[in-house]
């Protein structure tokens, strides 16, 4: 099992999530955040007092998906999430141990 | 607070009463040459007890409502969507507990400073003859505007407490996220004792139509060595004023008593108690602007009870009064608006919103005297002016005034004030200058002669900045030496909602 953490853009979201529906994938956890990468910030002016915002509100998603999906849902991500602009977020890729579901009891894939 | 502080605060208080009463009678001295002779007042032909119109008395109950609408929640919805979050909560209760301590202090002995005779200090501040509103039932009447038009005395106070209790709500602003609470109050009640109550008298308070149609009228039908006497009793009735009311200055609705007179406390303030932790270092937006916007819109609807109640009659003059404010504020909101966006590339939200208020306080002075045109010009000259103080100057000098209250009321004021005097000129659309002496029991318009006039709001500008600041300033380090000025800096990175309060704005 592999955790898939994306950073995307907010108004992304719901292509992404569309996307990886049609995988056939269930669930996911989003996280609103704030980061910057190579965007940087931006400027906000208050009657003149100027503030330099560097960090920019974010869309953190994480999904746990079994080895056999993983190229499929990076892809599937990278397409919906993509503006070609800069800006557009990160996905990181990590190992799971183990996995279960509370109500049932069933362990790792099955529990996914 | 404990009770040896408020016992110190109070001994305090009755020192700085003695001082004002040994500062006085040495400046009532140098303006003698208007001083009243000691001559019986009017007492000639009082006919029946006037009855109030009932239209005027409805009016003004609607005005002083407006009024009260603007302070809670207009002021305190457009300062607290300012401040930062942790410090929302203690602007909605500075505010609404400033308000209710003058409205009490207003009915004590507030209204009698303000609007009564003070004797041998008459030029500066009334007396205590109308303390407790000794005197004062549903019978009772105060003059307008106009000869033989009475609204209840009732009504009167109530509408002038309403501006007792929105101007140093006012201060507050300049003040904000880093003045404790117990010293807010004791200084607020201080404040409106020794600065507002004597400016508002200073600029307010006189004879009324009726006392000047009537003294003029006796003169007239006076012969011989009676005329004398009439003479003398007409001095008497037209020297029973406060003194910037004799210089001639024109005030509408507030441009002194109320703007300049709070945006310079402000600035004093914001200077004494220095900056906030962090100015200039961290980032300090406004945490809903939101908020500000829905509080803007308030001030301005309530501006109208303020500005058109201020002629005390629902008549065409409030008409005039009432379309005055109204477009001196939208002229004064578009240039905020183009300056912005010429000089920093965006049209914001909030600068429109300051555009509205500087506009609204520009043509608070103005409103009663300035032609339709005239009030555009005024809110167009206004805005820029004050983006100035708030963008740039503020800046320079360093100075933490948190929500520009010196740039926008204070600035504001005083550019209102001087525009009065310009605008007042019939040959420039306006009302001229009342005259109630000339044909007595009529009101008709004295001749306009404009370096007297700008010479005479001068004068009244320099009085409320010198009376105001240094009488602030003063007022200011007492409470800090007493009490401290200042929660401590745990308590002020905390945020005043949770330290003072003990509650948080937001729950989510």
């Amino acid at each position: 099992m592999k955790l898939i953490t994306a950073v995307i853009k907010p108004f992304k979201l719901e292509e992404v999530r569309s996307a990886l529906t049609d995988l056939g994938l269930q669930g996911m956890t989003v996280t609103e955040v704030k980061g910057y990468g190579r965007q940087k910030g931006h400027t906000e002016i208050y009657r003149g007092a100027e503030y330099a915002v560097s960090f920019l509100p974010k869309i953190k998603i994480e999904v746990v998906v079994p080895d056999t999906q993983v190229d499929k849902a990076l892809a599937a991500i990278q397409r919906a999430a993509k503006t070609g602009q800069i800006g557009d977020g990160k996905i990181f890729v990590s190992t799971i141990e183990h996995t279960v579901r509370i109500r049932t009891g069933e362990a790792d894939d099955d529990a996914l | 607070m404990t009770f040896r502080t408020i016992a110190r605060c109070a001994g305090v208080l009755g020192a700085l009463g003695a001082i004002a009463l040994l500062i006085d009678p040495a400046l009532a001295q140098d303006a003698a040459t208007t001083a009243a002779p000691a001559a019986a007042p009017v007492a000639a032909a009082a006919p029946a007890i006037p009855v109030p119109n009932k239209g005027d008395t409805a009016f003004m109950y609607i005005a002083s409502v407006l009024v009260l609408l603007m302070t809670v929640p207009g002021l305190a919805l457009f300062y607290g969507g300012l401040v930062r979050t942790k410090n929302m909560l203690s602007m909605f209760m500075q505010v609404f507990a400033t308000l209710c301590l003058v409205a009490i202090i207003w009915v004590l002995y507030g209204y009698s400073m303000a609007f009564t005779n003070g004797g041998g200090l008459n030029n500066f501040v009334g007396g205590f003859s109308k303390a407790l509103l000794r005197g004062v039932d549903s019978t009772t009447v105060a003059g307008t505007f106009s000869n033989g038009v009475y609204i209840p005395e009732y009504v009167y106070i109530v509408f002038q407490m309403t501006f007792a209790c929105i101007t140093p709500c006012l201060i507050l602003g300049a003040v904000a996220e880093r003045l404790k609470f117990s010293s807010m109050l004791v200084f607020m009640a201080l404040w409106v004792t020794f600065i507002y109550f004597p400016i508002a008298h200073m600029v307010w308070y006189w004879g009324g139509p009726d006392a000047f149609g009537n003294a003029a009228k006796a003169v007239a039908a006076a012969t011989g060595s009676a005329k004398a006497q009439a003479q003398a009793a007409l001095d008497a009735v037209t020297s029973d004023a406060g003194i910037v009311f004799k210089w001639g200055a024109l005030d509408f609705a507030g441009g002194t008593v109320v703007h300049i007179n709070a945006g310079i406390a402000g600035l004093v303030g914001a200077l004494i108690l220095g900056r906030r932790i962090g100015y200039g270092r961290e980032a300090m937006p406004p945490h809903s602007l939101v908020l500000t916007m829905i509080g803007a819109a308030l001030l301005w609807v309530g501006w109208f009870g303020f500005n058109v109640g201020s002629g005390l009659e629902a008549n065409g003059f409030a008409g005039q009064v009432f379309i005055n404010t109204f477009v001196a504020t939208a002229a004064a909101a578009l240039s905020w608006m183009i300056v912005e966006w010429i000089a920093k590339g965006k049209p914001s939200a909030l600068g429109l919103a300051s555009g509205v208020v500087a506009g609204l306080v520009a043509i608070t002075p103005a409103c009663g005297f300035s032609g339709v045109m005239g009030s555009i010009v005024l809110g167009l000259v206004v805005s820029p002016v004050c983006f100035v103080f708030c963008s740039a100057i503020k800046s320079a000098l360093g100075y933490d005034d948190s929500l520009d209250v010196f740039g926008v009321h204070c600035i504001g004021g005083i550019i209102g004030a001087l525009g009065t005097g310009l605008l007042v000129n019939p040959d420039w659309g306006g009302t001229g200058i009342a005259d109630y002496l000339s044909k007595p029991g009529e009101l008709t318009t004295a001749t306009y002669d404009m370096v007297a006039q700008m010479t005479a709001q001068a004068k009244a500008v320099g009085m409320t900045l010198l009376w105001s600041g240094i009488g602030s300033a003063i007022l200011f380090k007492l409470v800090d030496i007493v009490m401290g000025l200042r929660p401590s800096e745990e308590m002020e990175r905390e945020g005043l909602d949770i330290t003072d309060h003990g509650e948080r704005a937001y729950n989510y």
